[in-house]
């Protein structure tokens, strides 16, 4: 793509040949030259150039081109300004409710029982074993329950106590000023018409490299050859679909990584959470199969590596289940199984009780976990409310996703 | 929660209540939202079934009589201001309250006396104004019922009506009652922190 080529090529499909200028003009005509023929000549070769320039080499090689690093933090100035500004706006017009963050009531933490406990050892009477102000201990929990149980806080998206200029974390956006509303049209217009096309195209890209890779891949005999290969295609695919969601990871312990022949165990916020985690290693699957697009993508990436794709039928058996996730750790060589015991999207406030199906494999057990910063965006499924494509789109609309993932030390059964 | 902006104007009679209950504007709003929550199938009103629908409830001991709290007698349902008005009894006394106002105002609903009357209901399940020895006894075997036994019991609610029966109608009284609790912080025991 020098000068020379393209001036030469030009004069091929012109026949215009710039030697017969006079020397003055000449670097003229020939920057001008440059300039029409870039626009002429296949805008494929261009676009070629800037995917496997700017996109497949950076994610292959794990590096960053830093424009996110950047971008993350004018957003977050950004933010910062929008958030005063609403205080102060909140200030003048006192009639406004202030929406409440945590929860309407503080709960004294601890079981019932170690509360219990307390109660008895602070009591006055010397009987101790009952005094007519107990029931109220019982009737204060009850009705605390009544107000706000923590079950279900955790399946409500948390409220933030900034606002990042999108209307779907603040529930009581109030007309506060006309330079706030202004840029948060802005704010629109680049997410929608801007960041959006981008970022479709970019998992475009990312899922069929990913489908071409693997099939091309699994056409090798078995060995070292073919696993490292698999392993970069996956990589270069989970990477090139979280720069498709803007998502910048900080891996902290980097030492407890998963390794071969162990379970991986994390928690569970989005279904982005598998991108999120492919991004610094491989890892072998487990789940249904679906049809569509999702079982187009299954079968190739079992074509390069072994995942653990259930049948429907046999999700329900559990023994198949556990005997065939058995199998798989016990040849030492095959990748760490990803298990998300909580088994359903909890929305990374607090954690849900674990399902015990996973711990029973006996294998080395990897814990790790995933915290979602959620100044930037809201990544929390709440699948009650959105399905798969509602979700995918919401995301992709949103500024950024911050993502802070720590691995803990490995444990094994004792 | 709630996908679009809840308002305050969405709340009925949020003025009255906020006069009567003393809740905030917010915390209104929050227990308009969670009263809607608890209503499953929208039907503007509260049944016992969905109360019972909060699973750390139907795990406390007096879980059902705390249920029937919220119900006036011979009525099946709670509307909103229903259920904000037994809220209210639990709402903390606040600190700086004028004395000589307090003839000329009727009761708040977070008193000392109020929140005394909640309690006594929820032993009282008959409403007959005692608590007689069954009923202690019922309540005690929800409580204590999986650690002691039947002996133990009994035994346990003769002393505590010994102790707090005073006219000795082998019953306790509002008044008894009230007297018993003297020297326990009520207002610590019988209140939920709400947040600001």
């Amino acid at each position: 793509m020098t000068a020379a080529g393209g001036v030469a090529s030009g004069s091929r499909q012109t026949g215009f040949s710039p030697w017969t200028n006079t020397s003055r003009g000449s670097a003229k005509s020939i920057w001008t030259l440059r300039r029409s023929h870039r626009c002429q000549f296949a805008d494929d070769e261009m676009w070629v150039f800037v995917v496997v320039f700017f996109i497949m080499f950076p994610a292959m090689f794990g590096l960053s081109l830093g424009v996110t690093g950047v971008y993350i933090q004018i957003l977050v100035k950004i933010f910062e300004w929008a958030t005063v500004r609403i205080q102060r706006g909140r200030q003048e017009q006192s009639s406004l409710p202030v929406p409440l963050h945590t929860g309407i009531i503080e709960r004294a933490s601890g079981s019932m029982q170690e509360q219990m406990g307390q109660l008895r050892r602070s009591q006055p009477t010397a009987a101790g074993e009952f005094c007519l102000s107990d029931a109220m201990y019982f009737c204060k929990k009850g009705l605390e329950s009544i107000v706000d149980d923590q079950v279900t806080q955790r399946f409500s998206s948390e409220e933030l106590a900034s606002w990042n200029l999108l209307t779907r974390t603040n529930q009581n956006f109030y007309y506060i000023s006309l330079r706030l509303t202004i840029i948060w049209g802005l704010g629109v217009f680049v997410r929608y018409c801007i960041l959006f096309p981008l970022r479709i195209a970019l998992a475009i890209i990312g899922l069929s490299w990913l489908v071409i890779g693997t099939t091309v891949v699994g056409f090798l005999p078995e060995g070292s050859v073919k696993n490292w290969l698999s392993e970069l295609v996956h990589l270069t695919c989970y990477r090139i679909c979280a720069r498709g969601l803007s998502a910048t990871i900080h891996y902290h312990n980097k030492e407890n990584r998963p390794k071969k022949g162990g379970i991986c165990v994390a928690n569970h916020t989005t279904p982005i959470d598998v991108v999120i985690l492919a991004n610094d290693g491989c890892y072998a699957m487990v789940g249904q199969i679906h049809g569509g697009l999702m079982g187009v993508l299954q079968r190739s990436m079992v074509r390069s590596c072994p995942h653990v794709w259930f049948e429907r039928s046999e999700m329900k058996d559990r023994h198949t289940v556990t005997s065939r996730l058995r199998d798989h750790i016990a040849a030492k060589t095959k990748l760490p199984i990803l298990i998300f015991p909580e088994g359903t999207c909890v929305n990374n406030t607090s954690v849900m009780m674990f399902k015990k199906g996973s711990f029973e494999i006996e294998g080395t057990i990897h814990p790790v976990a995933i915290k979602y910063d959620p100044r930037l965006g809201d990544a929390f499924w709440n699948s009650s409310k959105y399905n798969m494509v509602s979700y995918l789109l919401r995301m992709m609309t949103s500024w950024a996703i911050v993502v802070n993932v720590w691995y803990l030390p490995p444990m094994t059964i004792q | 929660m709630g996908s679009s902006s809840s308002r305050l104007s969405n709340v009925p009679n949020s003025q009255e209540l906020m006069q009567e209950t003393g809740f905030s504007a917010a915390h209104l709003l929050r227990l308009y939202e969670r009263f809607q929550f608890l209503d499953k199938d929208n039907k503007g009103h509260l049944r016992s079934e969905d109360f019972e629908a909060v699973r750390e409830l139907s795990k406390n001991p007096i879980g059902d009589r705390i249920v029937e709290a919220f119900f006036l007698p011979g009525q099946e349902t709670v509307d909103f201001p229903s259920f904000v008005r037994v809220l209210a009894h639990f709402r903390p006394k606040e600190k700086n309250r004028s004395r000589e106002g307090a003839q000329q105002e009727p009761e708040p609903a977070n008193s000392r006396n109020q929140k005394l009357k909640f309690a006594f209901r929820l032993y009282d399940r008959d409403g007959d104004g005692k608590i007689s020895r069954v009923e202690l006894l019922q309540v005690l075997r929800e409580m204590l019922g999986m650690q002691v036994t039947e002996e133990q019991l009994e035994s346990i609610a003769e002393r505590a009506i010994q102790e707090a029966d005073l006219d000795k109608d082998d019953a306790i009284s509002f008044d008894e009652f009230r007297k018993s609790l003297e020297k326990v912080n009520i207002d610590h025991k019988m209140s939920i922190r709400f947040l600001k």
